[in-house]
């Protein structure tokens, strides 16, 4: 059950950063008129193609003792990012955030464009406009964004294993806990933690498509 | 409040393939009251529209509203549309439809206090007569209703000039025009500058006390209602005011001292007095006739003022509510429109021989 909880925490903190992070790139993607947007679209997008050890490859790469981000790290707190709990937040916050950022992009692409209009004619500036019109208009795409991040964290594997390692209460998170469960032939310790991740993805799956049938929309289409 | 006017000089150019490229190239002013834009659709009055209220920056421009400059690229002034303080009303009401209708009308009077706010906001929804819808939300309620409600928060902070883009487009004509009495009533204390566009010419007929006509980027002419839909200045313009009739024909003769010209029409034999027009002889010329000018008769009228008598045969009749529409071959193929009644007791038949009669100053020479 640690595990488990592990896996909800993290699920939890990545969900929460990705809503931070993740409105105001999908605002300016939703919005901007520039042309190498797709650039940023495919960037964003990559985590869905690329296989999970891929990215958590660079990634330890990129964090480890003698990596750019490992380096840094280091000099301000004493240790390095891989094989922590902040490692894998770090991870897992790049490897979700396409189910971040689409839904939230789809929400604000699909607010009516007359009704900014009329917003700034009647003296709204962009923020307000954001906050007052757009925000609550999107509340859908931000509940899905929210859920489908933590349910995409909650079952991630391979970027954790490459990045976190397998240290018990702070990097074995439910998917390591059940491949560990199965290597060492413990079938009926592996059958209750699957089930759980099973029972607990169908019922975030299920009560997001009750309130949001476009959950697997692509990028908005100009 | 002293009356300002609205002037604006607009050049903008969306470049594209040569179906949709455009170019708009006005000179407007709009004093007090109620000015029609009136133009075919694609003629760039929405773009006018938008360029006015800051929505869209066109390269070119100069916008005034009274002593203040919205737009002067002269001088890199481009003011956003927060700043205009100019009211802009939609094809479609755009009520926020997440508040409720006193939350819509009350968005534009952010900086007022709340009790001034109720007091304004419930003020012009009493003008608007949908202050008993003031707690509903915009799915609600009905277009015409809506409408009213985005009327009522346009007015709401006090703006200095008005811009209605066929705002009451698919609503009936009783509707139209309550609204748009309700809105006059609004303007006599107000006094604002209001350009109303549409391309229906009931509406022209019914609201304006000005028009301006546009067509494919510029101002092809201004006056009153009356002047501007009964002398159109080009084909497209003529068709949106309701000339059903388009002829080519050559000018044969100019008799300058009458003020009138004979023409053959092209293809035929029969021939059109028109107006005096800038033609030399031998010029093709493009005439605009409405089909409700046109006179049928069943045997050859004589001793008649008109000028112009054409004979011919029925091609085909078909009723349209209360309008009897004759095609009639003669020289050209015509559009003439007679009541039912007066098909009945004429007894129009397809193939019938007619005579169609037609008023030198009901022939309009128009541009391509």
């Amino acid at each position: 059950m640690e595990a488990l909880w592990l896996s909800v925490r993290l699920a939890g903190c990545v969900a929460a950063i990705l809503l931070a992070v993740g409105t105001p790139l999908a605002y300016w993607l939703a919005r901007t008129k520039w042309r190498g947007k797709f650039l940023v679209e495919s960037v964003v997008a990559l985590p869905l193609v690329l296989p999970p050890t891929v990215l958590g490859f660079y990634l330890l790469v990129a964090m480890g003792a003698n990596g750019p981000l490992g380096k840094l790290w280091k000099a301000w707190f004493g240790h390095t990012l891989a094989f922590t709990f902040l490692g894998l937040v770090v991870a897992s916050v790049l490897y979700s955030l396409p189910f971040a950022v689409q839904p939230l992009a789809v929400a604000f692409e699909s607010v009516d464009a007359r009704l900014l209009d009329a917003a700034a004619v009647l003296g709204a500036g962009r923020w307000r406009t954001f906050r007052e019109i757009i925000l609550p208009l999107s509340i859908r795409g931000v509940v899905t964004a929210a859920v489908l991040s933590f349910a995409h964290t909650l079952g991630e594997f391979g970027v954790v294993l490459m990045v976190g390692g397998n240290i018990p209460g702070i990097t074995r998170t439910i998917s390591i806990d059940i491949y560990d469960h199965v290597q060492s032939l413990d079938y009926g310790a592996a059958n209750r933690m699957a089930a759980a991740l099973l029972l607990i993805s169908f019922a975030v799956l299920a009560s997001i498509y009750a309130v949001n049938r476009r959950v697997w929309s692509l990028w908005p289409v100009k | 409040m002293t009356a300002s006017v609205l002037e604006a000089r607009v050049r903008f150019a969306r470049p594209g393939q040569s179906h949709t490229a455009f170019r708009l190239d006005v000179e407007i002013q709009v004093g007090a009251g109620i000015t029609i834009l009136f133009g075919p659709s694609g003629a760039g009055k929405s773009t006018l529209l938008d360029c006015i209220a800051g929505l869209l920056k066109a390269g070119d421009a100069r916008i005034t509203l009274g002593e203040k400059a919205l737009q002067d690229s002269a001088t890199g002034i481009f003011l956003p549309p927060q700043e205009r303080h100019v009211a802009y009303l939609f094809q479609s009401p755009a009520l926020f439809p997440h508040m409720t209708v006193e939350e819509n009308t009350g968005f534009g009077l952010r900086h007022a206090g709340e009790v001034e706010r109720k007091a304004a906001v419930f003020y012009l929804l009493e003008v608007f007569r949908v202050a008993h819808l003031a707690q509903r939300k915009p799915g609600e309620i009905s277009g015409g209703e809506a409408q009213r409600v985005a009327l009522a928060r346009a007015l709401a902070p006090s703006p200095r000039a008005v811009l209605l883009d066929e705002p009451l487009k698919g609503l009936d004509a009783e509707l139209r025009s309550s609204i748009v009495d309700d809105l006059r009533v609004w303007n006599r204390a107000n006094r604002l500058p209001i350009l109303y566009v549409t391309h229906q010419r009931d509406e022209v007929n019914a609201l304006g006390e000005r028009v301006i006509a546009i067509d494919r980027g510029r101002v092809v002419s201004e006056g009153i209602p009356h002047a501007v839909l009964d002398a159109p200045r080009t084909k497209r313009l003529a068709h949106a005011a309701g000339f059903e009739n388009y002829l080519t024909a050559a000018v044969l003769e100019l008799r300058e001292a009458d003020g009138v010209m004979r023409a053959r029409l092209t293809g035929s034999e029969a021939e059109l007095e028109l107006p005096l027009g800038f033609a030399a002889v031998g010029d093709r010329v493009r005439v605009a006739i409405r089909a409700g000018d046109i006179l049928l008769a069943t045997q050859k009228p004589v001793g008649l003022s008109a000028r112009n008598v054409l004979e011919g045969a029925i091609d085909s009749i078909e009723t349209r509510g209360s309008t009897g529409v004759c095609r009639v071959s003669a020289g050209a193929m015509f559009v003439v429109h007679v009541t039912p009644r007066a098909l009945r007791s004429l007894e129009i038949a397809v193939g019938k021989r007619v005579w169609l009669v037609i008023k030198t100053h009901s022939c309009q020479l128009v541009d391509e």
